[in-house]
């Protein structure tokens, strides 16, 4: 079976704490899904499945996907679940939705990814939480307050999910400077690649090359039909920066990291059969995708690059063959050296010689997560639209997608 | 050594002086001179006289040179910055003058380091102790790695020694007096993030990963761009070299600005050192005055009395000793008997008591896997919960993850049956000490393990040629023995009987060397040679019991002698079944040499049930909870039915001391004379890291040596008179006594 996209949409990517500040996680989810539906004049009741990936997860939504699909009036017949891995969670969706079409279980599935940072689940602390719940049983008065009297003011130190690495104990960021400094890539290098990623995405925002964006309406605020964490500046700017993760000698500034980004994103799979039959005009067709993963120590942010020479061989062609890269913009530096170097081919992923030098010609030209932003759920679906829209209006024949996540995995296609 | 002239501003890429031998090459990076150390001959980087001598030349080199601007310091050896000064130099010396001498070179090289006019910056990944650590401290900069091989420290105190180039004056500057004192005093080893905290460095740069060259290289590669930043830094005085003090800090300086408070500190610290070591240690009282010397007189008196102190302490009977004990143990971390042919990769363990989880605990987070076997699920799962806990005071203590915990975990199988014994390389049973036991075990192993697969043994006294009677492949059984608690005692003594193989010896070794052993080998026979040492000495404090000892005074007697705890206590730990059952056993085997107390005293407590610490009973009864020991009254009872009346002629303090003292160290002799031991050495290590005995006379060889032969004779003779033949002197002991020419140690 062939599998098409039909189309895909996101909510402007906003900085967290702004515009967003009042909504939950499937409030941004249904936006994209509503938004989808409206953009592809889907019938509601042609959905088959829908599937959301999500890193951070709201405790009363815990299957997002669900809540999203209830609330924009899908009907309540139509199944959905929410799946997780790190930064590739709504590439995970996508394969998800690929997987049940392929199977023939589904001709038309919604997928897609959200994440706010606006909220987050802080908890009280484990201790906290053991009182409480031994609480629920206590019968009797006395036994009420003999627990009471055990709690220490260290109980009320509330807990905050943590970005860091559950396994490493090490945050993203800081993992993410000590591969650069591992690959040696530059301070410069770095500011340079960031202040590149503004000015492409401001050029493609000036555009209207960002069609996939719909326009929002948040209740109180008006509409939002623009992300709002682009902000092209000065090398001499961005030079001034000082580290954020390692200090003070590290190289990795607020301008060559993600900044903390709320948003949504959703594209439309189905059967190119089912597509045709519907009449829609398939924007482009998912051929292939693989996941990888490595040491989360050391080779976190490393997915990429031994993705891509594996998916590659996996559909047959080969890197010259690309037309358009979509690649997250997660220490992407480290990957391209990564790539280009013979020795990490053989120590570290086993191929008799490098990958190649991958043509940054054709590399995340409309701006990538680090001007756009990065809302971790949702990522993936902005990246393989991108992708799409891109081919369609440069003309291309092939798209690879790749990302990095947390636990160190990635993918895949066109 | 060092030569060439220095060519500064060629760029980044480094130009190296070439002289193939040199253990100092000098780069420039811009304006900054980065030395890299790395001494030709060794794997290590010491500071030996050539070393020092060479350092000095391309400091001068460097100073003279205008147009270098900083400097970093840095090591080419992997793992290692500087591990300490080159002890052979120090054991060269013939003199405390020397010694004094050799202190006071290393001083004036690294005050001329603390004053250049140019900042210095020590970048350190690896070792960094002792004399190394001094260096780093002389600095105005120090740049660590997190690296887990990184860890600083001043570990003279365990050579019986003192930090001699300056350590003592500059440390309590640095990092306060408590800190100090307890950095020189213990000698630990203090990892990098404990040293930035302590002040000890400045800054901390992570371990990379693999990128395009290996971690280990690139590491080092990226510690030394970081510390030529912050050379840079410290230059155009972007970086400051002094801390911003906290408010506690700040309160710490006041009250050490205080005389009284200071003395007060004195004196408790050499009352805690007073009770630690009961004034056998003559090292830790030499620090403490010289940290006192430069405080309160000046740091020209205070480097004085470092130098000199460094040079009287060289010289005393105890630094020998711990110097001998230092280089045995470095001796027993080599496996003489070569590369097994195959590496032991699954271990069975059988019985999962003290000793078996033990053995699992200390195996199982070296990437071998471990099943863990025994018959019953209670005694199962408490040793699972033993390792477990082993790893979770890890946890706790932050030296692994949790995460790293639970991986370990995960190589551990428990199980009740032999499932999974074909893929096994190695068995080591921990159970029950009885023969017949032993043979049933070691049969049912051999019908299901492969015919490569050793069977070890981990008895404490029945001969291993016993244990193989039983074997088809006898080449295949050997001894192992370990010490309880397994984790914190670092001996293994292993056993070899006439039939077994080389290959498996070199197997046993490599594997206990991977569990972080310190290794004897001895030859097989009731005993071997640590519980052989051990038994003429229980039956001689027993006899002293029942002579109306009292257990408290005789635990006394025998830490002022320096066993680490009091004999007593020992057999208590030790457990008093176990003891009547090794006590027995040895009986059999050595008949009148083990006569002294009546080993009805023993029994009759077994069937009381005061087996020791572990029935919460012995001589001592044991509370949770409770750190006093109360005397037993029942087992007072028992010694009072069989007491025996003290003979007044050999009853003294000291004679109670050398009567134990004396059976130990003959029975010691007797192994060597009869072959278990091969060398006087391995004898030493087994009897300080196995026994506890006292390390500052340096095992029972070095100390009939240093103590007199025919002093220990004489000594014996009159016991002997006394007792009869269980304080015969060996032939050996008798021909060190007739010829004082005769020595274990040149």
């Amino acid at each position: 079976i062939n599998i098409v996209l039909v189309e895909g949409v996101r909510t402007p990517f906003l900085l967290s704490g702004t515009i967003y500040n009042d909504f939950m996680a499937h409030d941004l989810a249904r936006a994209a899904l509503l938004g989808l539906l409206n953009k592809t004049s889907l019938p509601k009741d042609a959905v088959d499945y829908i599937v959301y990936g999500t890193v951070i997860q709201e405790v009363k939504t815990s299957n997002v996907a669900r809540e999203a699909a209830l609330g924009a009036g899908i009907s309540e017949k139509i199944p959905a679940h929410t799946v997780t891995m790190a930064c590739i969670s709504a590439n995970q969706a996508i394969t998800t939705a690929v997987g049940l079409i392929a199977a023939g279980q589904c001709d038309v599935v919604v997928a897609g990814g959200v994440e706010t940072m606006s909220d987050m689940p802080i908890r009280h602390s484990r201790k906290m939480r053991k009182t409480m719940l031994t609480l629920n049983k206590a019968k009797t008065l006395s036994q009420r307050l003999t627990l009471l009297s055990k709690i220490r003011l260290g109980y009320l130190t509330p807990e905050l999910p943590a970005l860091t690495e559950f396994s490493t104990n090490e945050t993203m960021g800081h993992s993410a400077d000590r591969l650069t400094a591992a690959f040696g890539v530059s301070r410069r290098e770095q500011d340079e690649f960031a202040f590149r990623s503004h000015s492409l995405a401001k050029k493609a925002q000036d555009a209207g090359l960002l069609s996939d964006v719909l326009s929002v309406n948040v209740p109180g605020k008006g509409i939002v039909s623009k992300d709002n964490g682009i902000r092209p500046s000065s090398m001499e700017q961005l030079e001034k920066l000082k580290p954020v993760f390692i200090k003070p000698h590290g190289t990795i500034t607020p301008a060559s990291s993600s900044f903390l980004t709320d948003g949504a994103s959703a594209v439309l799979l189905m059967s190119e059969e089912k597509a045709l039959a519907m009449g829609y005009k398939p924007k482009a067709y998912l051929r292939d995708f693989v996941f990888v993963s490595q040491d989360p120590k050391d080779q976190l942010l490393l997915g990429p690059s031994y993705a891509t020479p594996e998916v590659l061989e996996k559909s047959g062609i080969t890197l010259d063959d690309i037309d358009v890269f979509e690649f997250h913009e997660g220490q992407i530096l480290a990957n391209l050296k990564a790539m280009d170097s013979d020795w990490f081919a053989q120590t570290c992923m086993g191929r008799k010689s490098k990958v190649g030098v991958l043509p940054i010609e054709k590399l995340n030209l409309w701006g990538g997560s680090l001007s756009l932003g990065h809302p971790f759920g949702a990522t993936g679906a902005r990246l393989v639209t991108a992708a799409v829209n891109r081919l369609k209006k440069e003309g291309g024949q092939y798209a690879l997608v790749a990302a990095c996540a947390a636990g160190g995995q990635v993918v895949f296609d066109l | 050594y060092a030569s060439g002239t220095l060519q500064p501003g060629v760029g980044i890429e480094p130009v190296t002086f070439l002289n193939p031998k040199a253990a100092a090459l000098i780069a420039v990076k811009d304006d900054v001179a980065v030395i890299r150390i790395n001494n030709p001959d060794s794997k290590v980087n010491t500071l030996s006289i050539p070393m020092q001598r060479e350092m000095a030349e391309v400091m001068n080199e460097v100073w003279a040179n205008g147009a270098v601007k900083s400097v970093v310091l840095i090591s080419s050896k992997p793992g290692c910055f500087i591990a300490g000064a080159d002890i052979n130099m120090i054991q060269a010396c013939r003199s405390a003058e020397e010694v004094t001498a050799l202190s006071q070179e290393g001083q004036k090289m690294f005050e001329k380091i603390e004053k250049s006019p140019i900042p210095i910056v020590a970048a350190i990944n690896g070792s960094c102790l002792g004399g190394g650590l001094e260096f780093a401290l002389a600095c105005q900069y120090r740049v660590a790695t997190k690296s887990r091989k990184t860890v600083l420290g001043t570990p003279e105190v365990m050579l019986g020694l003192l930090p001699g180039a300056g350590g003592t004056q500059r440390l309590p500057k640095m990092v306060g007096l408590p800190s100090a004192f307890d950095v020189m005093l213990t000698g630990r080893n203090i990892r990098a993030d404990k040293a930035k905290k302590m002040g000890l460095v400045h800054q901390l740069v992570d371990p990379l990963g693999p990128g395009l060259k290996d971690s280990d290289v690139r590491t080092v590669e990226y510690l030394e761009e970081v510390a030529v930043g912050f050379a840079k830094g410290i230059v155009n005085k972007s970086i400051p070299l002094t801390k911003r003090k906290g408010i506690m800090q700040k309160l710490q300086d006041y009250a050490m600005g205080i005389p009284f408070v200071r003395q007060q500190i004195y004196k408790t610290v050499t009352k805690r050192v007073m009770n630690q070591t009961k004034g056998l240690y003559p090292a830790p009282l030499k620090i403490i005055e010289c940290v006192k010397a430069g405080l309160e007189k000046g740091s020209e008196a205070g480097y004085l009395e470092e130098s000199q102190n460094f040079g009287k302490l060289a010289m005393t009977p105890e630094s020998k000793a711990l110097v001998g004990l230092y280089q045995g143990q470095v001796a027993c971390k080599k496996n003489r008997f070569g590369t097994p042919e195959r590496e032991v990769k699954n271990l069975a363990i059988l019985g999962a008591g003290l000793m078996g989880a033990g053995i699992a605990q200390v195996t199982v987070d070296k990437g071998v896997n471990v099943i863990l076997k025994d018959t019953a699920t209670e005694g199962l799962s408490r040793g699972q919960d033993q390792v477990y806990k082993g790893f979770n005071a890890k946890v706790k203590k932050k030296s692994i993850t949790s995460f790293e915990r639970d991986t370990t975990m995960s190589c551990l199988t428990g199980q009740l049956d032999y499932s999974g014994f074909e893929r096994v390389d190695m068995v080591i049973e921990a159970v029950f000490e009885d023969l017949s036991i032993k043979h049933k075990v070691l049969k049912e192993v051999e019908a299901v393990t492969p015919p490569h697969c050793i069977f070890a043994t981990n008895t404490s006294g029945l001969p291993i040629k016993d244990i193989a009677a039983a074997s088809k492949r006898p080449e295949n059984v050997i001894g192992m023995h370990y010490f309880s608690p397994v984790d914190k005692m670092q001996l293994l003594e292993i056993i070899t009987t006439d039939k077994t193989s080389k290959d498996t010896t070199a197997s046993a070794v490599a594997l206990g060397l991977k569990q972080g052993k310190i290794i004897i080998v001895v030859k097989d026979g009731p005993g071997f040679y640590t519980t052989r040492c051990l038994s003429p000495m229980l039956a001689e404090l027993l006899r002293l019991l029942q002579e109306g000892v009292e257990p408290k005074k005789l635990d006394l007697l025998t830490t002022s002698f320096g066993l680490p705890v009091g004999a007593v206590i020992l057999a208590d730990e030790v457990g008093i079944d176990v003891a009547a059952h090794v006590g027995k056993t040895m009986t059999k085997a050595f008949g009148s040499r083990l006569d002294g107390g009546n080993i009805e005293v023993v029994t009759t407590m077994v069937e009381k049930g005061f087996t020791g610490r572990k029935a919460g009973k012995g001589f001592y009864i044991y509370e949770k909870g409770s750190k006093s020991r109360n005397i037993n009254p029942a087992a007072e009872e028992i010694l009072k039915k069989f007491k025996l009346s003290a003979p007044p002629s050999v009853s003294s303090d000291s004679d109670v001391q050398y009567r134990l003292v004396s059976r130990f160290v003959n029975e010691a002799l007797l192994c060597l004379q009869e072959g278990i031991l091969s060398n006087p050495m391995e004898g030493d290590i087994g009897a300080v890291f196995g026994l506890g005995f006292p390390p500052f006379l340096g095992g029972p060889f070095r100390f009939v040596d240093a103590f007199g032969a025919d002093k220990l004779v004489q000594k014996m003779k009159k016991y002997e008179e006394v007792y009869g033949n269980q304080f015969t002197a060996c032939q050996l002991l008798q021909d060190h006594a007739k010829d004082s020419s005769k020595k274990f140690y040149k």
